[in-house]
């Protein structure tokens, strides 16, 4: 160790040793797999929200509904900070290398837990309960986890190599968002949607897999040394009694940590969640875009564009951290709005009217439902595909409400005869009704639903289109590499050995936690605030200011006050 | 450029309080929904909102304050210059 550690010292004048070398490769991979593992753990929660929150929350509840909510979107996030401060702490006082073993044991092993959960209609109220609780450890294990890793890492690293050395950290939330994609998309192909969906059904895989993963990523921690920096100051006996009071307690540190928090990361995570996460619930809830198609934009997207990572990283190394991860947020800034209306505009059916097929729709079986506070109605739900010259196809529903002839649906089983004018096509449906009486078949005239557009359910994009979305999420992901590439060795050279574990992890967790954390949350919240009832369906766009004047703020902030110059001497 | 930051400091001091007095704003707003299930759905999330960004609020806040007194004219590039009551 001690080897390596002087090795580190003269970097900037020598080359690294083969054993140097590997060592070095053992202490990134290590730290990178472990990493890694803990976020597809946080990940695949956020994936599995909609089963989840049917597994483990009563049916039509609005409480339920709310606590499924909140426990999915948000507790994990808000307790990561918390995770911080108490793992910090513990990485300050007792070493680098224990803690974040026992943060990587935490969260294994609440994930694996959360896939025993018996559903809420074996165990009640107590299946949301034990699930709440699992999230938050697994939301304070991950608070405790990625600032031990970057600090491990960064404290190993040469000088002149250090953001290119942590950017390979940084690859492992986006890898770990690919890797929980990959999963999922795996196994729900494999059982389909409805085996997938059951109450032990194969959603809850993913979170079975965790323990292997983690049990092989202990195997792998195990074998490692503590930090080089770490174990001298402990050899020396100048580690921190009471980091807590160290970094928010004395002005001289607590600065910093604003400043981390306020010029750089709060932007950093908007920037990160709004390009990975908020771009894919955009795609999926506004645009409608088919499951496996969104998903799969996604992850060719990350794939492409995560050597950007270590390509930012590297490059943080040459020209300093600071504008590397201001131009990031600026580019943010400038393009979101363009990027999210073309999204709608590639997938809105009135730019697309010239390209429809000719006869090029299919009509589904239509399903009639009745209503027995209205016996003069009936509403027939017909979905129907329009396919584009482009091979786009559209499903479109069309509801309409008929008037039939009162108290004619007085039998418990009536027939239907739907004719459609324009088509001359005939259907019979079988309506049920709880009141038991005879009556003959009800005829009633329904309009051609080709003749009404109906409103889209689900949109799969033809494949020029199909491209240009993964080229504009693509385009978002680098916007993420910048601001995320360079952060870790950022923000391990703005704070001193012995209290930077806890004074680094507390701003990147709340930057990251927080403000980017509640992205999709505020952001649909906002979209919410603009519907009114001449525009029921509001501003699609509108949730994007909330990104956009977070991660400006913190634009104007991180140019004005944050230096650009590398911090040679970590050693302090 | 200190002095910018000085001046930008008022900013974010005044920008802090705005933004809490906004958020509770926004909160009353919302929860005066009439359907007692929507009201209970919005205050909770409201709750949370709140909990959360008025702590970061005051943070943001203090940071003005520092910005103000000059704590961010020349950054501390060692140790070293941190004086030893501070650590």
């Amino acid at each position: 160790m001690k080897k390596t550690s002087d090795t580190t010292r003269e970097g900037d004048s020598l080359p690294a040793s083969n054993e140097a070398k590997s060592s070095i490769g053992l202490i990134i991979g290590a730290s990178s797999v472990g990493t890694l593992i803990e976020w597809y753990d946080f990940y695949i929660f956020g994936m599995l929200a909609t089963i989840i929150s049917v597994q483990f929350f009563p049916e039509n509840s609005g409480t339920s509904a709310l606590l499924s909510t909140l426990a999915i979107f948000a507790a994990g996030f808000i307790v990561r900070p918390f995770g911080a401060l108490v793992f910090g702490r513990l990485g300050d006082v007792i070493g680098r290398k224990y803690t974040f073993l026992l943060t990587l044991v935490l969260m294994g092993g609440s994930t694996f837990l959360i896939g025993l959960v018996p559903g809420f209609a074996s165990i009640g109220w107590a299946a949301p309960i034990l699930v709440l609780l699992l999230r938050l450890v697994q939301g304070l294990a991950l608070g405790g986890e990625y600032g031990g890793a970057a600090t491990y890492v960064a404290e190993h690293a040469p000088p002149h190599r250090r953001g290119f050395w942590t950017s390979w950290i940084q690859t492992t939330a986006t890898l770990g968002l690919f890797l929980a994609l990959g999963v999922i998309i795996l196994i729900r192909q494999s059982q389909g949607v409805e085996k997938f969906s059951s109450e032990w059904g194969g959603w809850r895989y993913p979170f079975w897999i965790s323990l292997v993963l983690v049990i092989v990523s202990i195997a792998i921690r195990l074998k490692m040394q503590e930090s080089p920096l770490f174990a001298q100051l402990k050899k020396e006996g100048k580690t921190s009694t009471n980091p807590l009071k160290e970094s928010f307690g004395h002005k001289a540190n607590f600065k910093m940590v604003l400043l981390a928090l306020f010029g750089a990361v709060m932007g950093q995570g908007v920037i990160w969640y709004t390009g990975q996460f908020y771009a894919q619930s955009f795609l999926e809830n506004v645009c409608k875009l088919d499951f496996l198609q969104s998903r799969n934009i996604i992850l060719i997207a990350i794939l492409m564009a995560t050597p950007g990572f270590v390509l930012f990283g590297w490059l943080s190394d040459l020209f300093g951290r600071k504008w590397i991860m201001m131009f990031g947020m600026l580019a943010g800034i400038l393009a979101y709005m363009p990027i999210y209306k073309s999204f709608l505009q590639y997938t809105d059916p009135k730019e697309r009217v010239a390209l429809i097929q000719k006869d090029g729709w299919s009509e589904t079986v239509p399903e009639a439902f009745y209503d027995s506070k209205h016996p003069d109605r009936l509403l027939v739900k017909t979905s129907y595909d329009t396919l584009y010259t482009d091979g786009a196809v559209y499903r479109y529903l069309v509801t309409d409400t008929l008037t039939i002839p009162a108290n004619s649906m007085t039998s418990a089983t009536a027939s239907l005869l739907l004719k459609y004018p324009h088509s001359g096509k005939e259907e019979i449906l079988q309506v049920h009704n709880s009141n038991p009486n005879t009556a003959s078949p009800i005829v009633v005239e329904v309009r051609d639903v080709s003749s009404k557009p109906g409103t889209v359910i689900e949109r799969k994009v033809g494949n020029a289109v199909y491209w240009k979305m993964i080229l504009l999420v693509f385009v978002q992901i680098v916007f993420v590499t910048m601001v995320y590439g360079p952060i870790a060795a950022f923000l391990v050279e703005l704070f001193p050995t012995r209290i930077r574990y806890t004074s680094m992890s507390l701003p990147y967790h709340i930057g990251n936690g927080v403000f980017g954390g509640l992205v999709p949350f505020l952001a649909t919240l906002i979209v919410e605030f603009t519907k009114t009832a001449e525009n029921p369906g509001g501003n699609p766009l509108a949730g994007l200011w909330y990104p956009i004047g977070v991660a400006t703020v913190c634009f104007v902030i991180g140019s004005i006050y944050l230096t650009n110059k590398i911090d040679k001497e970590v050693m302090d | 450029m200190n002095q910018l930051k000085k001046n930008l400091g008022y900013l974010w001091m005044l920008m802090a309080p705005v933004l809490i007095v906004f958020m509770c704003w926004q909160a009353f707003e919302k929860t005066m929904a009439t359907d007692p299930a929507i009201r209970f759905n919005t205050a909770l999330q409201w709750g949370i909102i709140l909990l959360v960004f008025i702590p970061v609020c005051a943070g943001f806040f203090i940071f003005g304050k520092y910005a103000v007194e000059g704590a961010y004219e020349h950054l501390p590039e060692s140790s070293a210059e941190i004086p030893e009551s501070e650590l």
